[in-house]
């Protein structure tokens, strides 16, 4: 029995007023959603990436269901490409909160030849594989995601419940009406939805209930120095897997990351940001979008997001 | 990165408590909906600037902007590569923005493919619908049937863009005359005689930004506020107060039941104290709720009081919609996801059949005879179309003779439950009086429905409560 890891929180939002903030709307929102993918299906799972999105999905549940424990697994697709401060907050994160943790392994698909390395040396694509089999090896009916739909334009479109085929795909012009709070979880055998509570949140929402609910994130989303290159219009971090060419110069700078992915697709930004209000006064005044600013991947093409989710990726 | 256009967007602080406002947008093809929705964004500062290079970018590159500067404001909402290359919106899109007053869910809601179906699923939780018009052609078909759907899913407030007012060259007596027809449809409806909000009729010109967000000199004649003044301050459904969803009765749908069972994550002192805990929980769909109220439950009928309301590891005096809680009460009834907890007296009685306004989405015909499954709330039951008694002409909403429903129709149906339901009309409570119809086999969802009319109560003695419940 552990102590409720979301005490601290607890005690700072009780409902004074008889109007509930933006906050508390979208909060209800998000627990409604939780709760009810995970009566009406049998297996749920969450997926994981220490990323400050699934962080907070994973917050809500825990209050979902207080005082029980939160009744499914994560499961953490690992690019073998994660910064080593994201994995070292996922487990402490996973042990605090008691629950159990699957890790699917990109390295495992490569080292057999199942999949390709790529000639960018991105890994993020190569998600979707691990991840499906992940599902497919849980039995998983449905999965919850951290996505939001201010992230991106094809994101836009998504659904809150999104029904995915046997082969993970998401067919954009074929989905079901999302109608009052009635969410429909009906599906057949082979298909799976992905649930996605925070859909309706922006970065800012995000970063304002972190500062609210004091909730803990991986440090590199705050202002810290680091040997970083430009390249792609971004500070990316040295690393074995991101070495810089050698025409690009090193440079030791105060950054931070805006998202958290591969160390060799994301890049970090300038900011002495290092306080969670800190941050939401950045993200406040941001003239960039955070994937605009940290996301080689996204900026393949103008429909790369929706490329990739029409493979299977969340 | 280098930005030629970095400096229109000087970022916007936005604001820390602001109540959240879900509002709709809808028109017919070349009534500019696209632009508006650009225009809101763009002059509320809501485009960042990487979004606004790639549009600026894509619009030159199609010969829209050049040194003109001219930007193609739809390129902001057509997210997907078959809507950019075919130049048309698939399918509902949401978008955010929030200024100092408010932050705003806009539902971006196509006209021209399946508009009934996009027009239902963003009017079903939206606070505001804005229709769009074209100030040189008026209120047309569709825009009636548009307002049709907005009137029978008793959208609260209206508002009608009269756009393209520049191509008017601002004449009043013009705009005055399309406000005349707009008054008389939206009369004709109900609209704005249903109780809640109101019919707001702008005039705008989403090309040159007139009314949008700042009132414009080149309408003198009109006195009323933007369009973004009008949003930033009219109620939210979920507001108390006389006219808000925390003014109808207590309802919470129960999800399921919190019963730990010892497997708690409260301190170790004091995990004995929550060996038994035993709590519903729910968002609750309207009304509010005191510790010590007393509550009906329904199936079944048992009575108990309010012992405890949490919110996770909060205790709280008092709580309503759309908070998500877990209600604790003083007797042990036989609760489980499904049912429903009620202030007391207030539920209507139960019964197994009801008329229904079917919103009817996909592509596959009703015929009457249907086993379909429909969820009410967080209830699963077996139903039977018993029979389609009309279909609405939405241009006048008056109902036709019909024996089945097509894709996009609206018909009045009747429908016959597995199980016994405290059936609400949708004009009493939004949330209680809304179904979906499901297929039972591949669970598509077939339509949007409204209740109109329960039928008769079950009688006691007649098998209540023992219908077939479906598993989800």
């Amino acid at each position: 029995m552990r102590a409720p890891p979301v005490t601290t929180a607890l005690v700072s939002t009780p409902a004074t007023t008889h109007r509930l903030s933006e906050l508390d709307v979208l909060e209800s929102e998000a627990i409604h959603i939780i709760r009810e993918v995970v009566a009406e299906f049998e297996r749920p799972v969450l997926l994981f990436s220490g990323g400050k999105d699934s962080v907070v999905v994973l917050h809500l549940a825990a209050k979902a269901f207080w005082p029980g424990k939160i009744p499914f697994s994560l499961l953490h697709v690992d690019t073998g490409h994660n910064f080593p401060e994201v994995l070292e907050f996922r487990d402490k994160t996973v042990a605090t909160h008691g629950v159990r943790l699957i890790v699917a392994t990109v390295e495992d698909y490569v080292a057999d030849g199942r999949l390709v390395e790529r000639a960018d040396g991105t890994r993020n694509p190569l998600q979707t594989l691990p991840l499906l089999d992940a599902i497919a090896a849980g039995r998983h009916d449905a999965v919850f995601g951290g996505a939001r739909r201010d992230e991106d334009k094809a994101r836009a479109k998504e659904r809150i419940l999104s029904l995915r085929d046997e082969f993970g795909q998401w067919d954009p012009r074929n989905q079901r009406p999302e109608l009052w709070n009635l969410y429909n979880g009906r599906h057949t055998v082979g298909q799976h939805v992905r649930a996605f509570p925070i859909s309706n949140w922006t970065e800012l929402n995000v970063w304002r209930y972190i500062e609210r609910e004091n909730i803990d994130l991986p440090p590199l989303y705050y202002a810290h120095e680091r040997e970083v290159y430009r390249r792609d219009n971004m500070w990316r971090a040295v690393s074995p897997v991101s070495p810089p060419r050698v025409d690009e110069t090193v440079e030791l700078r105060t950054v931070r990351y805006r998202t958290v992915g591969d160390m060799s697709c994301t890049g970090a930004v300038d900011s002495n940001a290092a306080s969670v209000a800190d941050v939401v006064r950045e993200v406040g005044v941001s003239t960039i979008t955070e994937r605009g600013a940290t996301r080689a991947d996204d900026r393949i093409s103008e429909a790369a997001m929706e490329d990739r989710k029409k493979e299977g990726y969340f | 990165m280098t930005l030629a256009i970095e400096s229109q967007n000087l970022g916007t602080e936005v604001a820390v408590t602001g109540t959240l406002f879900r509002f709709a947008t809808a028109g017919s093809v070349d009534d500019g909906k696209s632009t508006l929705v650009g225009r809101l964004l763009h002059d509320s500062k809501a485009i960042l600037a990487d979004q606004l290079e790639a549009v600026t970018r894509t619009s030159t590159e199609r010969g829209f902007g050049g040194e003109s500067g001219g930007i193609d404001f739809a390129l902001l909402t057509d997210g997907l590569r078959a809507e950019r290359e075919q130049g048309i919106t698939i399918d509902v899109a949401y978008r955010y923005f929030a200024t100092p007053a408010r932050s705003f869910i806009l539902a971006d809601c196509p006209g021209h493919v399946q508009y009934t179906r996009n027009m239902v699923t963003g009017a079903t939780t939206a606070d505001a619908v804005i229709m769009l018009i074209d100030a040189r052609k008026g209120v047309l078909e569709q825009t009636r049937r548009h307002l049709s759907v907005v009137a029978l899913l008793r959208v609260p407030h209206v508002i009608v863009a009269v756009n393209k007012i520049d191509l008017l060259g601002y004449d009043e007596a013009a705009y005055r005359k399309v406000e005349a027809s707009v008054r008389l449809v939206t009369a004709e409806l109900g609209i704005g005689l249903l109780g809640n909000g109101g019919v707001h009729v702008i005039p705008v010109s989403a090309l040159v930004g007139d009314n949008v967000v700042d009132r414009s000199e080149r309408t003198p004649w009109y006195a009323g506020p933007s369009l973004l003044e009008l949003l930033e301050t009219l109620t939210v459904i979920d507001d108390r107060g006389e006219s808000g969803r925390a003014a109808e009765a207590f309802r919470l749908p129960v999800q399921l039941v919190l019963r730990p069972q010892g497997a708690v994550v409260v301190a170790p002192e004091l995990a004995d104290s929550y060996r038994d805990y035993r709590a519903y929980a729910g968002q609750v769909a309207s009304g509010s709720i005191r510790i010590g109220d007393t509550v009906n439950v329904e199936p079944g009928g048992g009575t108990s009081t309010v012992t405890g309301i949490d919110f996770a590891g909060v205790d709280l005096d008092e709580a309503f919609a759309p908070q998500s809680i877990a209600l604790r009460l003083a007797d042990d009834l036989d609760i489980a996801r499904g049912a429903v907890i009620a202030a007391a007296d207030t539920l209507p009685p139960v019964t197994r059949t009801l008329e229904a306004d079917l919103f009817w989405l996909d592509p596959r015909p009703l015929a009457p005879g249907a086993r379909v499954l429909v969820k009410f709330g967080t209830t699963v039951v077996q139903a039977l179309i018993s029979a389609v008694t009309g279909r609405l002409d939405l241009t006048t909403l008056a109902v036709e003779p019909a024996t089945g429903l097509a894709v996009n129709d609206t018909g009045q149906a009747s429908i016959r439950l597995s199980r016994d339901l405290p059936v609400e009309r949708y004009a009493q409570n939004r949330r209680s009086g809304a179904f979906l119809v499901i297929h039972p086999q591949d669970g598509a969802t077939l339509a949007a429905g409204i209740v109109t009319a329960p039928g008769e109560p079950t009688h006691a003695g007649d098998g209540s409560g023992a219908g077939l419940e479906v598993s989800p």
